[in-house]
């Protein structure tokens, strides 16, 4: 048996090689729209290079724009610890959890915006910025005639007042938003799209593996694969619960043997990651069954294998952008419950694609109804990856994005 | 092989959401909302929502929304019952949902007021149409361009084509009784079911109609 691993991919599959997963009528449509917009030029803007689900999803989405002949810059913004220990903040105040206001912190957060936008230039088509943490870049528009988009992540629909007025003539500045869920949305002047976060099923974190590869893995963590694995693949972040995942995972074990993996890493916005991790370690103390993988960045095809190795996978959220790990799980066709939160009300159809749940009690009682029922188990997991397959996938970003420059043209003429 | 005089041009359609602001949370306040929102909306979630949620048990936003928000089956199935096939204008549409909600709420008026579990959320769609460049002036060539069609594509010829024609029947039909005048073909196609179907389905069964006649 080998457990040689893969060999991580260099490089962004090209256009083509998608066509044997979503059909080449897909790829030739996308062909047809970028022609309609060749050499129009695009800038993506964020706060992380690696880690989080915005990261992954340009890191695939821009060398695709390139090669369909949209020219596309990412750039990352920069900032000390204090201005990302501010955006974190933000973050979760926009979610809607407490905030413990520092009057410095405004400043702190328009110092550093400032300097970014004195050593950044934006003279492309199409700016594209993503999240809260770069909004006052929209600034440099003044005097230019292209089109600004402000691509949010998370969920505004309750947002820590202070926080969003504090922000929110920021966002008024843009031609349009987009949103990753109607529900998500906050009343603005300016329209709002509705386009889902995606998945590339051809990336190391998604693309099929060898049973021997995933059973190595396993192994290599000390994982019996003969016994139900659960797991959540997520930060080690609050608002991701994994202290719930554990209660729930000891609600299960009472009735019914299983191991739990909670596997994630962080992301270079995140401070509070560590705090958290030593929180889980302590909860977790004692119980050998508890497989704790505080995992580096690039660990993708490691997810990957623990990801189909998993019986059931979970994610207890108690807020959520959108959930891309829901995605990847139900990709890999596995049965999934989740916290009827954020996005992950499009991806999981209750009792069609998974289950959701709202408490860690409900959580617990899905996890053992799932494993007692194997056949129904499956099929959750195969109608989800149909639905994966028609909406959230990589090609599915890059033709609405496409739809929407194609619209921004149109309307100003 | 039967030629046709003006080719039939396939394109490319697809759909941007843009989320409204219309949030009824009963179904009171979602009937005075069907009345004023804009035709896209309507037409986002009943023809839009036909090609995209076929897992759901209902096809229809307003019928999904009946069932799984506001527990109410029985509006729900008359709701998911509303063929759009019957319809070649929205604002007829329109009426038929105005029409079952509110005999429904008259019939059983304590569920005019009962709050849903989550709000509707009204969106309109933006259609984007680019012409490909693929023409058919034969069956065969027609055939071969439906199998290269997107599934947004294939619904905007066979089931949105009505709302454009203002007849009940769809592009590829249109065009065979017109061009070719094989009306016993146009009628075949016309019958595949799109409610009862994938679209991947629908389209299967337009080619299975086809290829008989593709030598007449």
């Amino acid at each position: 048996m080998s457990s040689q691993a893969p060999a991580p991919q260099s490089s962004v599959p090209p256009l083509k090689d998608y066509a044997s997963i979503v059909g080449q009528p897909e790829i030739d449509e996308l062909w047809t729209l970028a022609k309609s917009l060749q050499n129009r030029t695009v800038k993506m803007v964020n706060s992380t290079a690696v880690g989080g689900g915005v990261a992954e999803i340009l890191n695939r989405a821009v060398p695709l724009f390139n090669e369909v002949g949209l020219p596309t810059q990412w750039d990352v913004i920069t900032g000390g610890d204090a201005f990302f220990s501010v955006t974190k903040a933000f973050h979760n105040a926009l979610h809607g959890m407490a905030y413990d206001d520092r009057p410095h912190w405004f400043d702190v957060f328009l110092a550093t915006n400032e300097e970014n936008r004195r050593r950044m230039t934006f003279d492309e088509n199409f700016v594209v910025i993503h999240d809260p943490q770069p909004l006052p870049l929209v600034e440099a528009r003044t005097g230019k005639n292209n089109h600004w988009v402000w691509r949010c992540h998370i969920d505004l629909s309750q947002p820590n007042e202070r926080v969003w007025e504090f922000l929110r003539p920021f966002v008024e500045k843009f031609d349009v938003s987009i949103f990753s869920s109607a529900a998500f949305t906050h009343a603005l002047p300016i329209p709002q799209y509705l386009i889902a976060p995606t998945i590339d099923p051809l990336a190391d974190k998604n693309r099929e593996l060898e049973p021997e590869f995933v059973s190595s893995v396993v192994q290599k963590f000390g994982i019996d694969a003969s016994r139900p694995i659960v797991s959540q693949i997520s930060r080690f972040d609050r608002l991701k619960d994994p202290l719930g995942v554990i209660q729930a995972y000891k609600m299960v074990k009472k009735y019914q043997d299983c191991q739990l993996i909670l596997a994630g890493g962080g992301a270079s916005d995140d401070p509070e990651g560590s705090v958290v991790y030593a929180e889980v370690q302590e909860a977790a103390k004692g119980d050998s069954d508890i497989f704790l993988l505080n995992l580096p960045p690039w660990s993708h095809l490691e997810i990957n294998a623990l990801q189909r190795a998993s019986t059931i996978v979970v994610q207890k959220s108690l807020r959520e952008g959108f959930g891309l790990t829901v995605t990847e799980a139900l990709w890999k066709k596995k049965p999934v419950v989740a916290s009827a939160v954020g996005g992950i009300f499009r991806q999981v159809l209750h009792k069609v694609t998974g289950m959701l749940v709202h408490s860690v009690e409900g959580c617990a009682y899905q996890i053992r109804y799932l494993l007692s029922n194997p056949a129904l188990a499956k099929r959750l997991g195969e109608t989800g990856h149909e639905h994966v397959k028609e909406n959230f996938l990589i090609t599915h970003t890059l033709k609405n994005y496409m739809l929407l420059f194609w619209l921004l043209e149109r309307n100003r003429q | 092989m039967k030629q046709a005089q003006d080719p039939f041009q396939f394109v490319t359609a697809s759909y941007l959401v843009c989320i409204g602001h219309d949030r009824p949370t009963t179904l009171r306040d979602l009937s005075q909302s069907i009345a004023r929102v804009s035709d896209a909306s309507i037409f986002c979630h009943t023809f839009h929502s036909l090609s995209t949620y076929h897992y759901t048990s209902y096809s229809s936003d307003f019928a999904q929304w009946a069932m799984a928000a506001c527990n109410e089956q029985e509006l729900a199935e008359r709701l998911g019952a509303i063929d759009v096939r019957q319809f070649v204008a929205i604002e007829d549409l329109r009426s038929a949902l105005l029409h079952t909600i509110d005999s429904y709420l008259h019939a059983q008026p304590r569920s005019s007021d009962r709050p849903a579990f989550e709000p509707f959320f009204f969106s309109e769609t933006r259609e984007i149409t680019l012409p490909l460049e693929m023409r058919a002036s034969n069956l065969a060539e027609l055939s071969e361009g439906i199998g290269r069609l997107s599934l947004q594509s294939l619904h905007y010829h066979f089931v949105n084509s009505r709302l454009r024609l203002h007849l009940r029947t769809n592009d590829f039909s249109h065009w065979i009784e017109k061009e070719l005048d094989f009306p016993e073909l146009a009628a075949r196609i016309a019958r595949v079911d799109f409610y009862t179907n994938t679209l991947q389905g629908v389209r299967d069964g337009i080619l299975e109609c086809i290829r008989p006649w593709i030598n007449r």
